[in-house]
């Protein structure tokens, strides 16, 4: 089985993110990057699978240059192959811009048999790629999985609901899109990481891909950026064993109790 | 201008229409005279009347053709073939699970923008405008398509409020779409009950975090919730854990919900938590760190530990009660 994994590299979120005061795009050039702690469920699903089914992972980005690191990262926890795709007519792409490009790139690398994502990504989170991707592939999609597993007509993934989940099965090709906690993300090995570094990591432009500036071509724009009304302060207390007397007296008040 | 209608998907689950629909049929009302929505469901019947008493001026009924496929590859089909009937101004989806799955399709087959997180939609000079909060909330972003043709606008539930709309209404039948790529079969279906009221109804949520230390904790949250005819909520932390299901998730992957008290045990307060519960009317948090960013959001903030505080507000609750 080939499978797909698609990846980003976002501003490490531990660190407070900031526009760019010109553009309202994300300050990324400076910041410390990482690879999407969501899509690392996406890369264990992608390995899981490959190893119960004896098959090749690759991982796709797209991202400026330095989203190697991200891709390297994928690499060392044993993702075979690695294709960035990087424009500069990318800058600020808007999801459907993102698939386009992702559904290209698969193509170009030669087809797949499954395609693994996360839900969206945890800085931009528009949520909508992985069934984007589907639709331009001609595929099936299993969104929102809490478990993959080989079998059933294809793949059988549990599904998300809004009230519980749905066991759902899909023959191939098929895109999934993984949820946060799926599975336990390995951490690379030393092995892994030194491994890591003679593994294929290729650069693809639009040109490459065959895709022209309307392909790409946003029709989204930010027209401005305020800081939300600060909520005034609240009563903070320590408990020194009267602060649950406090708690209920509050929610007498709100007449909840 | 684009002076076409504004097109609402509007769920229908288990033969009723999802809140989150009904929500956006309102706004689209406030915006629009011309409000066309798609109901689309495995059972549609009698949905137009709620759909219009919301505010639809038009709504199409679609039934599901085959029930053990998943609802949103087959809606957004449906939607793609309206678009292309009515040339609306603006494309509507809630963003529950079947809503994000029938927006990415649907960018895909009419070429349209999406929009997602929206928190509010207004008109400014011809132009629908939608709001959203980026970085925990700190930063409202004002966003909007730039060209004359429409995009999807993905809105969080909870954004509107329902008004009661009275006018008249087309009804029409839709055939269901047949140029569907979706082959996923839908094998079982299962719900994770919980007792009480639900998440997003409950005028308390109880919610608990990492600081609980150890999923049997969370005991304690049950009680308090059920003493207050609450419900329980999580973070995503203890949710990724296994510590309970994700039906509890409240967050931005998770459930909004804006009950009267949210109280927050245990939770630091990630923007990945508080755009969830951040429309709470009141907020409660307990937490052992004093620089957890909750406490920016909290009307009461007690910096000690749940499991010394919970038991002894359960207890004085049940005092209260007992003399009550």
């Amino acid at each position: 089985m080939n499978i797909t994994v698609c990846v980003k590299q976002i501003p490490d979120q531990s660190i407070p993110s900031e526009l760019l005061p010109d553009s309202w795009r994300l300050r990324r050039a400076d910041v410390n990057a990482v690879l999407d702690p969501g899509d690392e469920y996406a890369v264990e699903a992608a390995l899981k699978l490959a190893e119960a089914t004896g098959g090749e992972v690759t991982a796709v980005s797209m991202g400026p240059a330095r989203a190697d690191e991200a891709l390297r990262k994928a690499l060392s926890m044993g993702v075979h192959k690695a294709i960035l795709v990087t424009d500069d007519a990318l800058e600020g792409a808007a999801a459907l811009v993102t698939a386009r490009v992702l559904a290209a790139a698969i193509r170009k690398s030669g087809g797949t048999d499954v395609v693994i994502t996360g839900t969206e990504s945890t800085d931009g989170y528009t949520g909508v790629v992985p069934q984007a991707l589907a639709e331009l592939l001609g595929s099936s999609s299993l969104t929102f999985a809490k478990s993959v597993e080989t079998g059933g007509e294809g793949i059988t993934i549990h599904r998300q609901t809004d009230t519980g989940y749905q066991i759902v099965t899909a023959p191939l090709p098929v895109v999934v899109s993984v949820t946060a906690g799926a599975n336990q993300p390995r951490y690379p090995s030393l092995k892994g990481i030194m491994g890591a570094k003679s593994k294929p990591l290729e650069h693809w432009s639009l040109a490459d891909l065959g895709l022209d500036g309307e392909a790409v071509a946003s029709s989204q724009r930010v027209f401005s950026v305020v800081a939300a009304p600060e909520k005034q302060a609240g009563e903070l207390i320590s408990d020194d064993g009267t602060a649950a007397g406090r708690i209920v007296e509050f929610l007498a008040q709100l007449k909840v109790i | 201008m684009n002076a076409g209608p504004i097109l609402v998907f509007g769920e229908v689950e288990d033969g009723r229409a999802a809140p989150v629909s009904l929500e956006l049929a309102s706004q689209a009302r406030r915006l629009s005279d011309a409000v066309v929505v798609l109901a689309y469901g495995s059972s549609t019947e009698g949905v137009d009347k709620a759909f219009a008493s919301a505010g639809a001026s038009a709504v199409h009924l679609a039934e599901h053709p085959v029930a053990d496929r998943l609802i949103g590859p087959f809606a957004a089909a449906a939607m793609a073939s309206l678009v292309g009937a009515v040339s609306p101004r603006a494309i509507l989806i809630g963003a529950t699970y079947t809503g994000r799955d029938v927006a990415g399709r649907l960018a895909v087959r009419a070429r349209l923008g999406v929009i997602a997180n929206v928190i509010d939609l207004m008109d400014k000079d011809g132009r629908l405008v939608a709001l959203n909060t980026i970085f925990g909330a700190t930063q409202i972003v004002e966003s909007g398509f730039t060209s004359s043709s429409p995009g999807i606008f993905l809105v969080r539930p909870k954004s509107f409020e329902v008004a009661a709309h009275e006018g008249d209404v087309a009804v029409s039948r839709l055939e269901p779409p047949t140029d569907v790529q979706d082959s996923a079969r839908i094998i079982e279906s299962h719900s994770e009950t919980s007792t009480g009221p639900g998440l997003e109804e409950a005028p308390v949520v109880v919610s608990g975090g990492r600081g609980l230390g150890d999923a049997s904790n969370f005991a304690l949250l049950t009680e308090l919730a059920r003493l207050t005819h609450g419900s329980v909520g999580a973070s995503r932390a203890v949710v990724d854990a296994g510590w309970v299901p994700y039906s509890m998730q409240v967050g931005q992957t998770g459930k909004t919900v804006k009950p009267t008290v949210y109280i927050a045990c245990g939770i630091s307060g990630a923007m990945q938590h508080t755009v969830g519960m951040k429309g709470a009317k009141n907020i409660i948090a307990i937490n052992r760190d004093q620089d957890a960013p909750i406490f920016k959001l909290a009307d009461l903030g007690v910096v000690g530990d749940c499991l010394t505080v919970l038991p002894k507000v359960i207890e004085e609750i049940k005092a209260r009660q007992q003399q009550g």
